[in-house]
């Protein structure tokens, strides 16, 4: 069994610390002594609203309580066939502690040709001190088959969410997926993203963190099929002492492959971020294009980011460049918003919050984008405008 | 309206204003001509407090306020606006967001009711017809992807919604044909009344062809070196500065 294997591989790999090359920045060890356990009963339905934001216009909606299921809403779909596991789970511990832990999930078979109106939400609440879960999601989208997928972790209390999402895009298929870690300011989180895409398919993914106390936060592309293409935008935002790790691997396997990436960081008092993103062009992978590009906001002077971009490319027949940022508030843009009127401190507002808008003005589902800028705003309250582009 | 007494500035610890006298009463409309390197936008850059500029001495009284003790915001609150010469692109900030809280801004400091979406809307739609600017423009970020002439008419634009008791231009008329010219001058002079006084820096005549100033000043070395007429900006343009200097000198 899966489970038991798992199981055993986490025991030996134990939890991540610094000195394992892809966890530099980020020490998982102290979660060790806490006792985590599951939340095997007690409540499954929906806390009452008010806890969890609403996202309307989902097509359908699953919410998991502590990484069980709760409620299942709107268009019901067939489970995938195909049991293969995507997730490196023989390499990276925290997918192995999910595997051996495994709870619900969505795992959701599109088939072939077919277009998902609207979009499919899971919203994951956590809730409660020392609680942990494991969710797993699996989404294999047909040849051809279009779909959004959103994804949303919320919670209150010192609970840690450890989930994994495969996204397996067929030939030709067409997947915007969205992923908003806002848990509570108390909790840990980890996510394992990995995405398989074959000839001709085109994934976008826009990954957010903004809340947690320790959040990390990896995404793994595998373009396994010629012509297949990624959009990855990412965006963290930090405040007091969160802790946002951000990786990305993205693997450009066969010829004629796109990959853009966009990562964006705002850090205030003493958060600290970290882009760790890696492309990988293999030998037969002709006529890649890859941009990679890490951006970053530091508000004040004891915000730390570390931003580590690495190309590994083993052939010459490709275009590809990447570059990190890491920047303050500009001071002539300051000074022209400041000289019509606007107080120092809205200005600082409008800034920031422009800086983020590139990220999000890009996400196309529009409740799931206005659901994240609200996010936005209250999770930087003294950064964050109240609302932009009112007037229309 | 606007004292500015034996004025010492400059930047990075080098002076550029040497004491400079003017003053400015309601409804007048003044230029500052000069050639480059005279101090021209300086003067303008001090009076709105950009912070790169430091004052070493001398006082700016504005409506009986010391006005370089306030921020620039407050500056702006109480009817200073700065026209500027290169206007920053900031894209991701909504023009007309950014300007409608400005107006607010301005307006709650005057102790007047904010406007709502729709009467600024109205507001604006109004006053973007003087200066010729499309809509779209107003939905794009600020300044995002404008042209150079786009951006000046952007300043006025902004100066027309924002009712300025002083207006500086700093060199609003350089890199502008003749329609754009006599645009920004339609804009600038439905500002002027007998309350609204204009300050307009340039190095040429061309404008003030439009905008007949009350008087005109040479800036030289950072000192004014010779006031007059609006018939001083003429013999300007045929002589050129050479002979102020030699006069001065």
């Amino acid at each position: 069994m899966i489970r038991e294997r798992a199981a055993e591989t986490f025991a030996k790999l134990g939890w991540p610390t610094p000195r394992i090359e892809e966890w530099k920045y980020t020490n998982l060890a102290p979660l060790s002594k806490i006792d985590w356990r599951l939340d095997e009963g007690g409540r499954t339905s929906r806390p009452p609203a008010g806890e969890t934001p609403a996202l309307h216009g989902a097509s359908a909606e699953f919410v998991f309580v502590n990484g069980r299921l709760a409620e299942q809403s709107g268009e019901r779909f067939a489970a995938p066939e195909d049991a293969r596991h995507y997730a490196d789970w023989e390499r990276n511990a925290m997918v192995a502690l999910n595997f051996a832990n495994m709870q619900d999930g969505a795992r959701i078979a599109i088939p072939a040709g077919t277009v998902v109106e609207g979009f499919i939400h899971l919203l994951f609440i956590g809730h409660g001190d020392g609680i942990w879960s494991h969710p797993r999601n699996q989404f294999v989208v047909g040849a051809n088959a279009q779909v959004a997928i959103a994804e949303t972790y919320v919670g209150t209390g010192a609970y840690f969410t450890n989930a994994v999402t495969e996204i397996i895009a067929g030939e030709g298929a067409l997947v915007d997926h969205y992923r908003a870690q806002c848990e509570s300011l108390d909790a840990y989180h980890v996510g394992n993203v990995y995405i398989h895409e074959a000839r001709g398919a085109s994934v976008t993914s826009h990954n957010i963190a903004i809340g947690a106390a320790l959040a990390r936060s990896e995404v793994n592309v595998a373009l396994a099929g010629e012509g297949s293409s990624i959009v990855l935008d990412g965006l963290f935002a930090g405040t007091a002492k969160q802790h946002l790790d951000n990786r990305t691997v993205i693997d450009h396997i066969k010829p004629h492959c796109e990959s853009h990436e966009l990562y964006k960081g705002i850090l205030d008092q003493n958060a600290r971020g970290i882009f760790d993103g890696k492309i990988i062009v293999r030998p037969d992978a002709q006529k890649t294009v890859s941009r990679q590009e890490n951006r970053n906001l530091l508000l004040s002077e004891s915000a730390i980011i570390d931003s580590k971009p690495t190309l590994e490319i083993h052939n010459d027949d490709v275009k590809c460049n990447h570059g990190s940022t890491i920047g303050q508030i500009e001071q002539e843009p300051l000074f022209y918003l400041r000289s019509r009127g606007i107080g120092e401190e809205e200005a600082r507002n409008l800034l920031v919050y422009a800086f983020a808008g590139e990220i999000v003005d890009r996400m196309k589902v529009e409740p799931v984008r206005e659901q994240i800028r609200r996010a936005l705003f209250q999770s930087m309250p003294d950064r964050l405008p109240e609302r932009r582009g009112g007037a229309r | 309206m606007l004292e500015i007494k034996d004025l010492h500035a400059g930047i990075d610890g080098k002076e550029i204003l040497k004491g400079v006298d003017l003053t400015i009463k309601p409804g007048e409309v003044h230029a500052i001509m000069g050639p480059n390197g005279s101090g021209k936008s300086t003067l303008a850059n001090v009076l709105a407090g950009r912070p790169k500029y430091q004052v070493i001495s001398g006082s700016v009284t504005f409506e009986g306020k010391n006005l370089l003790e306030l921020p620039t915001e407050e500056r702006a609150r109480e009817g200073v606006f700065l026209a500027m010469q290169y206007p920053v692109e900031i894209p991701g900030v909504n023009n007309i967001y950014f300007l409608k809280a400005a107006l607010n801004a301005v307006r709650k400091h005057r102790g007047e009711e904010e406007l709502d979406a729709m009467e600024f809307l109205e507001l604006a739609r109004e006053k973007m017809k003087v200066v010729e600017l499309d809509e779209v423009f107003m939905n794009r970020g600020v300044n995002e992807g404008f042209s150079g002439g786009e951006k000046k008419r952007n300043e006025i634009f902004q100066m027309a919604v924002l009712d300025p008791k002083l207006a500086i231009l700093d060199e609003t008329d350089s890199g502008l044909d003749i329609d754009a010219l006599r645009i920004i001058a339609t804009g600038i002079n439905n500002l002027r009344s007998e309350h609204h006084s204009v300050l307009v820096i340039t190095h040429y005549q061309r404008l003030l062809r439009y905008l007949i100033p009350d008087f005109v000043h040479v800036l030289s070395n950072g000192r004014i070196v010779k006031s007059g007429g609006k018939e001083l900006a003429e013999e300007l343009e045929q002589k050129g500065y050479d002979w102020i200097e030699e006069e001065v000198a």
